[in-house]
């Protein structure tokens, strides 16, 4: 009993250990004073490899769920002679929580999991030493534009889901199943509120974009230099990430549109 | 370690990096246990020792990767250990360290691999960084190289790229991390020429880790040799080719039965067989 006792003690303690070296990371990482004419460029260079190359896999997958959404919403809805509430109901469930979660969650497999690969491969190659040993910080030259980019891709990938979603919704609802077009917009204007509903979704993305970046970059940097190292750090980037995105999801959830 | 240092002081050169009792120890495991040192300025200097005796890990104490737990460690004056992080990424300006796996950018070309350090840390004109990196990659052959990428470069070529690199800047000291391992004869011979060279032709302070006791002894002014945490000998290659210590003469000749014995310590071997007790 006591060892159990022991060992939860102990795991415990590593545990808050490792939040607090993520904690340090992240300090080392935001401190100091950002170089424009040098950082942009490789901002710029970032923001193509997690945004623009995730670009594809948010779209297809904003159109699938958002035509499921449409058969769903739909095959539910006739039932009580409401599918003109289908625009609606597409529009809330997306702006609201899919276009944010889902997008994290996609965001944490496919870029996530890129970045903390790459980070943890210049480590074993000891590419981040030699920098360090050039006199250039490689937090600040490989890990800040990488923890920058996830921040600002995320929120825009996310409307960018949204959108499609509510489009490939329209697609089945109106195109195919043969709901009122009018109905399908009028009631979604009517009912999703900017302030509310809009800002919020994109609050929720910017909190996850931050969050999935910072621990892809820590995993990558933190990871142990060997094939094996890097193969958990990697796994662990997107377990994390998703367990972090669903459990901030819900708390955030709970702020923002539980009015109880 | 005296008669060396009277050496060093005769020929007016001092030392350029100091090591004093340095104690360092990691995961619980003590790797240096008191390792006094002294590297003479504008010399090559062989750390020599088996694997696993802590020859990379002095070379990241040297360019304060890593911090000694007691001791004293000074590079041309300074106290790396005490610098805070801003002065400690300046003063590495004047350093250059060429790593075992050359650790060249992936994503950058051979050029633009040399070219990095002058674009970080100067603001001179295209034209010159152009003509600065031809000149270092033409020092070490492969000016006519500048447009591949590392990863169309054979291992020898890595490191006489990652050569170019570290001297962009001009540094007064240089650190080789088993710059020989794994080079096949041609590519060692353009190794131990190019190393020998830069330390003449630039005056550089030249530190050379490896266990390659015959090339190493080839081009160095001084050696020392560290096993078990501590400097077990030291002095020019004559000096050590006749040291009395048994160590040190197993290391240098390579002999496989000695004070590092050949068995890995274990139990009785009647034991483990299970003679004991005096089986027919």
């Amino acid at each position: 009993m006591i060892d159990r006792i022991a060992s939860f003690g102990r795991s415990s303690i590593g545990f808050v250990i490792s939040i607090g070296r993520a904690g340090q990371f992240l300090g080392g990482v935001l401190s100091g004073i950002p170089r424009p004419v040098t950082g942009f460029p490789l901002l710029l260079k970032q923001l193509y490899s997690v945004g623009v190359l995730s670009l594809a896999i948010i779209v297809v997958s904003g159109l699938f769920i958002g035509m499921v959404l449409g058969l769903q919403g739909y095959t539910i809805l006739s039932d009580f002679g409401s599918e003109a509430a289908i625009g609606q109901m597409i529009a809330l469930t997306l702006v609201r929580e899919l276009g944010p979660v889902v997008t994290a969650l996609l965001f944490a497999g496919r870029a996530g999991s890129a970045l903390t690969a790459e980070i943890g491969l210049m480590k074993a190659t000891e590419q981040l030493s030699s920098m360090e040993m050039m006199g250039v910080d490689p937090l600040r030259r490989v890990i800040a534009p990488r923890l920058w980019a996830g921040f600002i891709a995320m929120p825009v990938l996310a409307i960018i889901f949204s959108m499609v979603g509510i489009w490939g919704g329209m697609l089945v609802g109106v195109e195919w199943l043969g709901v009122f077009e009018g109905s399908y917009w009028g009631n979604m204007q009517a009912s999703v509120d900017f302030r509310d509903d809009v800002i919020n979704g994109v609050i929720k993305s910017i909190v996850f974009g931050f969050v999935c970046a910072w621990i892809a970059v820590y995993q990558g940097y933190d990871c142990v230099p060997t094939s094996a190292g890097i193969s958990s750090a990697t796994t662990k980037t997107v377990v994390y990430s998703s367990l972090a995105v669903l459990g901030l999801d819900f708390v955030l959830t709970a702020v923002m549109f539980g009015n109880f | 370690m005296e008669a060396k240092d009277l050496k060093v002081r005769a020929m007016g050169l001092g030392s350029y990096i100091s090591l004093k009792d340095v104690v360092f120890s990691r995961s619980g495991r003590r790797i240096f246990n008191g390792v006094t040192v002294d590297i003479p300025r504008g010399k090559i200097t062989a750390i020599m020792g088996p694997s696993g005796s802590g020859k990379t890990t002095l070379l990241r104490l040297i360019g304060g990767q890593l911090r000694q737990d007691s001791g004293s460690l000074t590079v041309d004056g300074h106290a790396i250990s005490e610098l805070r992080r801003k002065e400690l990424y300046k003063f590495r300006e004047k350093m250059g360290m060429l790593f075992q796996s050359g650790a060249l950018f992936t994503d950058l070309s051979v050029y633009e691999n040399v070219a990095f350090p002058m674009r970080v840390h100067t603001k001179l004109p295209e034209d010159m960084i152009n003509d600065i990196v031809l000149m270092k990659l033409e020092a070490v052959g492969l000016r006519g190289a500048r447009k591949l990428m590392p990863s169309e470069l054979s291992g020898g070529m890595n490191r006489r790229v990652a050569l170019a690199r570290s001297i962009a800047l001009d540094p007064e000291l240089i650190m080789y991390d088993e710059p020989f391992a794994g080079q096949d004869p041609i590519g060692m011979g353009v190794l131990v020429k190019l190393i020998r060279d830069l330390n003449s032709s630039m005056g550089l302070t030249s530190v050379l880790v490896s266990h390659d006791v015959k090339e190493s002894l080839s081009i160095c002014h001084y050696a020392c040799i560290i096993a078990d945490g501590k400097v077990i000998g030291t002095g020019t290659p004559e000096e050590l080719q006749a040291h009395p210590s048994e160590q040190v003469q197993q290391f240098l000749n390579g002999h496989p039965d000695g004070p590092v014995p050949f068995h890995y310590p274990s139990s009785a071997a009647t034991e483990d067989f299970g003679l004991a007790g005096g089986a027919s």
